[in-house]
């Protein structure tokens, strides 16, 4: 797929089958449009609430669906590399708490981003040497611990009440803040990631990736070192969780131990389900359903005089319809549909959508 | 004659392979007792016996897939014994799977690229190969040496079982091989499937020494100088094609019966 993708590029399969090409092509711009034009027609609450915060949990998730989805890796320390970084840009950077050292955000940013990369590369270099089940317990694990360091240690994390006072920065003349500029910057920062993880997934590495995900053992006797391959896949998705945690902090000024608790840990891991790990599109519409119905379906409950606070019975009910109905996500549902309106017509080239 | 001999001198002075009393054990059992070996470079060489000899253990003892209980291994004169299977395989050691070990969601040319990748540099790189790259062109002549060119973009999944055997040996070629290890690669195969194989076994360049684990003594015997019989995990015959086919205790055990 990645090479004859690639080498072909253009001419001999555009010739081919010119109807899926268009497809693609229609349905990406059409959301590429959609996005861009969104603070044309969105309130600034649903700019920031739903889909600034989409798209910078679907960062987190992308991180995710890439390991699990390209490396065959479950781990739940995605959200946990995503508040360390954050939990650095703020101790490292200008904060409210006494003793933040005020490094200006040019050199927290990278401080934060190459730590992130060190922690993702240990905790890899701890979680491949583990498989299924087994990954997803280590990572849990690791996530339970670092919420529970946050939440006692004050010296460093401030404990239980966290860092607030983090302002965004401003650079370009731009106030970052401000509804409009942080909604691009998080639009910005969530597609050059989608594409980087698009791009690198056909890149010989990503193609790699999915060898050793397929057949580790054949991947060692072609002359692979598998376990190295997968802890820089770590670090790879270390760097795009970590830059999806900066954003969180920029956009809230402030990170606490709530934001690095099991429960968001296992919200990342839903999402990227729900949304689909075959695809990196995925991660942002299982990001988008969820920051949805956690905005809204508190009132909707509250309208049923049910109690708001279980919104989460609401995702859970339809995680568990995701799972039930389509193991391949919404992305699934997706290429099934497609599949469907073009029934017969050039079926051989349809498998773009997902391994599963 | 002359060509074996000729192919022979050719090539360096370490063996290309020297096992030194390697024992298997799986818990109680011993796959594999003291097992002592030497192939020369460039030499191909046979491995006979029932199921349950030891053969494909001796494999995977050779490339790294599981370590000797005890005892050395050397490729061409190193000692590999400790080295994890890539190492070995950097080395320019190959091998092909019994039952086939390809990746059946990436096309032909995906798979005999990563082989081809995996054994050159640029393992981790984050750029796309280019329309003209090098390695995209060895992979891509590597698949017409196994006769796949037509459907080298097929998902391999879709492939007969027969190209899935010929796919296998397209990997183990990649890169520089020195000495290649297959493991029963004409198993399933259609007679002129078979003939092909032997075709691409006598066709390969004379530095390249191999081990064949072959039932179909049509194969083995006709692409081989030297056989190898085990049995229960030891080594229990060495001799020429001839020899061996001439020897009546290996006639009583291995070639009565199923083999005319």
């Amino acid at each position: 797929m990645a090479l004859a993708e690639s080498r072909a590029s253009g001419a001999s399969r555009a010739a081919t089958q010119p109807t899926w090409l268009q497809n693609i092509n229609l349905a990406a711009v059409l959301v590429g449009v959609i996005v861009v034009i969104m603070p044309v027609i969105a309130s600034s609450f649903v700019l920031t609430q739903i889909f600034g915060w989409s798209y910078m949990l679907g960062t987190i998730a992308l991180s995710l669906t890439f390991l699990a989805g390209y490396g065959g890796m479950v781990s739940l320390a995605q959200m946990t590399i995503a508040g360390f970084a954050g939990y650095l840009v703020a101790i490292l950077g200008v904060n409210g708490v006494p003793g933040g050292i005020g490094w200006p955000w040019w050199l927290a940013v990278p401080a934060a981003l190459i730590l992130s990369m060190i922690v993702g590369a240990a905790i890899g270099a701890l979680a491949v040497r583990t498989v299924g089940i087994y990954t997803i317990m280590i990572t849990l694990a690791i996530a339970a611990a670092f919420y529970y360091f946050t939440n006692e240690n004050y010296a460093i994390f401030n404990g239980h009440t966290g860092i607030d006072g983090i302002p965004t920065p401003m650079f370009l003349g731009v106030d970052w803040h401000a509804p409009l500029p942080s909604y691009y910057l998080e639009l910005g920062v969530a597609f050059l990631c989608w594409l980087a993880v698009s791009y690198v997934v056909r890149a010989p590495f990503g193609l790699a990736l999915q060898g050793i995900r397929d057949n580790p053992r054949r991947m060692a006797a072609l002359g692979f070192n598998v376990n190295a391959h997968r802890i820089a896949a770590y670090v790879f998705a270390a760097v795009i969780a970590a830059l999806g945690g900066i954003l969180l902090v920029w956009s809230y000024g402030e990170i606490a131990p709530g934001t690095v608790s099991v429960s968001a840990a296992i919200d990342i891991l839903v999402i990227a389900v729900v949304g689909g790990i075959g695809n990196p599109i995925g991660a942002f519409i299982g990001a988008l359903i969820y920051a949805v119905l956690k905005t809204f379906a508190l009132d909707v409950l509250v309208a049923f005089g049910l109690d708001g606070n279980r919104f989460r019975l609401l995702i859970g009910l339809g995680f568990l319809a995701i799972v039930f109905f389509s193991p391949d996500g919404i992305i699934g549902l997706w290429a099934r549909w497609r599949n469907r309106a073009r029934s017969g017509s050039s079926r051989a080239q349809s498998s773009g959508g997902g391994h599963g | 004659m002359d060509s074996v001999a000729q192919r022979l001198s050719t090539v360096g002075s370490a063996n290309a392979l020297e096992l030194r009393g390697v024992t298997r054990l799986f818990g109680a059992l011993a796959a594999l007792v003291d097992i002592s070996l030497t192939v020369r470079p460039g030499e191909r060489r046979a491995v006979l016996g029932s199921n349950g000899a030891g053969k494909t253990t001796l494999f995977n003892c050779i490339t790294g897939d599981f370590p000797p209980s005890s005892g050395t291994i050397r490729f061409f004169g190193e000692d590999v014994t400790f080295f994890p299977p890539y190492e070995r395989i950097r080395r320019g050691l190959r091998r092909t799977y019994q039952i086939s070990a390809l990746f059946p969601g990436l096309t032909v040319l995906d798979n005999v690229y990563l082989a081809v990748r995996g054994v050159s540099r640029g393992r981790y790189s984050f750029i796309r190969p280019r329309r003209n790259d090098t390695l995209v062109n060895a992979a891509e002549s590597l698949i017409q040496g196994v006769h796949l060119t037509p459907i080298k973009d097929r998902f391999v999944a879709e492939l007969a079982y027969g190209q899935q055997r010929q796919l296998e040996i397209a990997l183990a070629l990649a890169g520089a091989p020195r000495f290649i290890l297959f493991d029963e690669p004409a198993a399933g195969l259609s007679p002129t499937e078979r003939a092909e194989l032997v075709d691409i076994l006598s066709s390969l360049p004379a530095h390249i020494g191999y081990i064949i684990i072959e039932h179909d003594m049509d194969v083995a015997l006709r692409v081989v100088e030297r056989v190898t019989m085990m049995h229960n995990g030891r080594i229990f015959k060495e001799g020429s094609p001839q020899e061996i086919e001439a020897d009546p205790e290996v006639q009583e055990l291995y070639l009565g019966g199923g083999h005319g």
